[in-house]
């Protein structure tokens, strides 16, 4: 019942959306080049999926554009969220060493993702690595820090748990503090991925001759807004897509994790 | 004598003397309640004798060697339990046996035993947060025997539970002393259930933290809560904290 209602808000909401639209670019005067009707960017979808973009230097297609995006946006990620838990555990877990990178950490993290683009495209010319490096540049910081602040405030139960059994600190940091904050991370993994979906456009933008920033860039060349809009829509979908995937996973920890669960089996 | 607390002094940084010149000894197989109002530091001798408090002065010994870290053969059971949210409670209670390096066959052998011994068989895939406090403290409770320690620390273990549910326990954990032959020293500030519990009571006072005096129980196990003798002894406790005025007569014995 609770899903048949929310698929009927999804339906309507389009749908209003859609009907607006139609009604804005029938009667707004506009010119059409400038703000596709629906139905332009209907048959833009078909041209993408089937041909690609036409009069494009590419001939690849709308899925081989996403696989490119994906393909880049999995080895960013996964990297950047793999060395930021790691480091994030090293520096919550040494005050001593995190009291000299902290400061470091403090500067480079204003610094947007996007900024470092043209070092990145020097350093490393043009094709995945420019998008790879600042995906993994967009999820490092807010998986390091919140790796590290969960490290640092951990139930002091679990460490004298870990005391009392004689664990070492290796042994503290993997059975003990890892799985201890992991509902922590996985938040910061949510978080992370959001952020870094956001940046593989701007990343691929600059730097790439494939993927969905590419294809951004290309029918804005092209001057084909009805594609860039199809492509925008993408964008969107896959994007939600995804955080609707780590969504899930988050949940599946919390339910293992117990957080938030108050369901008693029996009481004594 | 098996535990000597010699002397011992426990200052913090900020000058404040949590513990002031303490001596206790401890026989093996003895169970000790410490017993006292917050700030008298009870906590902070146990901790020290558990090890996780270092002393400012004296000594402490265990066996005749001196503590200066937690032991594995010595575990303290908390008053928030000290689970591991994330195992099941057979995971959990065999977590003390992977650290010794246990078989894992055997871990299971041993972690079933202790969990029927804690009356929770029903429970052994379940996750900490699907249990009661009073369930999660007893899983805590076979996690601890399942390594066979040489004593017990139990830092306020029921102060999270309900009346109902702290006597139960109360009954289980004396069966369990006595049956598992464990040292006990266990934190409450609870007169009845020191009273119900201990072979000594070590009744301490604060500012500073010191002890004022030993009762020894003599009233025999399992003791009756409402019987003459139980609420005599625990008019007396009362007395020595200077809760009481008024004198009753004696029953024949009771210390």
């Amino acid at each position: 019942m609770q899903k048949i209602k929310k698929l009927w808000h999804i339906v309507v909401s389009f749908g209003v959306l859609i009907i607006i639209w139609q009604l804005v670019a029938t009667f707004g005067g506009f010119n059409s080049v400038l703000f596709p009707t629906p139905i332009k960017v209907a048959t833009a979808f078909q041209e993408l999926f089937t041909s690609g973009l036409k009069g494009s230097t590419s001939d690849a297609t709308l899925i081989s554009h996403l696989v490119a995006s994906l393909y880049r946006f999995a080895i960013g990620y996964f990297s950047s969220v793999i060395v930021a838990v790691f480091l994030g555990l090293i520096f919550g877990w040494f005050n001593k060493v995190y009291a000299y990178i902290d400061p470091i950490v403090q500067l480079l993290r204003p610094i947007a993702p996007i900024a470092w683009s043209p070092f990145v495209v020097l350093w490393f010319g043009i094709g995945d690595i420019p998008a790879i490096a600042i995906i993994f540049i967009a999820g490092f910081f807010p998986v390091l820090l919140s790796t590290i602040t969960a490290v640092r405030n951990i139930d002091p139960i679990y460490l004298k748990v870990a005391r009392n059994f004689g664990l070492s600190q290796f042994a503290t940091l993997t059975k003990i503090v890892f799985p201890a904050i992991f509902p922590q991370i996985a938040s910061s993994l949510h978080l992370a991925l959001s952020t870094s979906w956001i940046f593989l456009v701007s990343g691929e933008m600059v730097g790439s001759q494939s993927g969905l920033g590419f294809l951004i860039m290309d029918t804005k060349n092209c001057i084909r807004s009805d594609a860039l809009l199809a492509t925008m829509i993408t964008i969107g979908v896959v994007g939600l897509l995804l955080d609707r995937l780590i969504g899930l996973v988050e949940n599946l920890v919390a339910k293992k994790w117990g957080f938030g669960v108050t369901k008693y089996i029996n009481k004594d | 004598m098996y535990i000597e607390v010699k002397d011992v002094s426990v200052n913090y940084d900020n000058n404040f003397q949590a513990l002031n010149h303490v001596s206790l000894s401890i026989e093996k197989g003895e169970f000790i309640c410490l017993l006292g109002p917050s700030g008298c530091g009870k906590t902070t001798l146990l901790n020290s004798i558990a090890g996780f408090e270092k002393v400012t002065e004296g000594e402490i010994t265990i066996d005749g060697k001196k503590v200066t870290k937690p032991v594995i053969d010595n575990i303290t059971i908390f008053q928030n339990y000290g689970l591991l949210p994330w195992r099941t409670v057979q995971k959990n209670i065999e977590f003390g046996l992977e650290i010794k390096k246990i078989p894992k066959e055997q871990r299971k052998d041993i972690a079933k035993k202790y969990i029927d011994m804690v009356g929770l068989s029903k429970f052994i895939n379940s996750r900490p947060h699907q249990l009661s406090g009073g369930m999660q403290q007893r899983v805590a409770i076979a996690r601890a025997l399942a390594i066979n320690p040489d004593i017990i620390f139990m830092d306020e273990p029921l102060g999270a539970l309900d009346a109902i549910t702290r006597m139960k326990l109360q009954d289980d954990i004396l069966k369990l002393s006595k049956s598992e032959k464990k040292t006990i020293i266990f934190v409450t500030h609870d007169i009845e259930e020191a009273v119900f519990l201990a072979d000594r009571i070590v009744i301490m006072t604060p500012n500073p933290g010191k002890i004022k005096s030993i009762v020894n129980m003599t009233i025999p196990h399992t003791r009756d809560r409402t019987s003459e003798n139980f609420l005599y002894a625990r008019d007396k406790i009362f007395e020595i904290f200077n809760m009481k005025s008024e004198h009753k007569p004696a029953p024949e014995y009771f210390i």
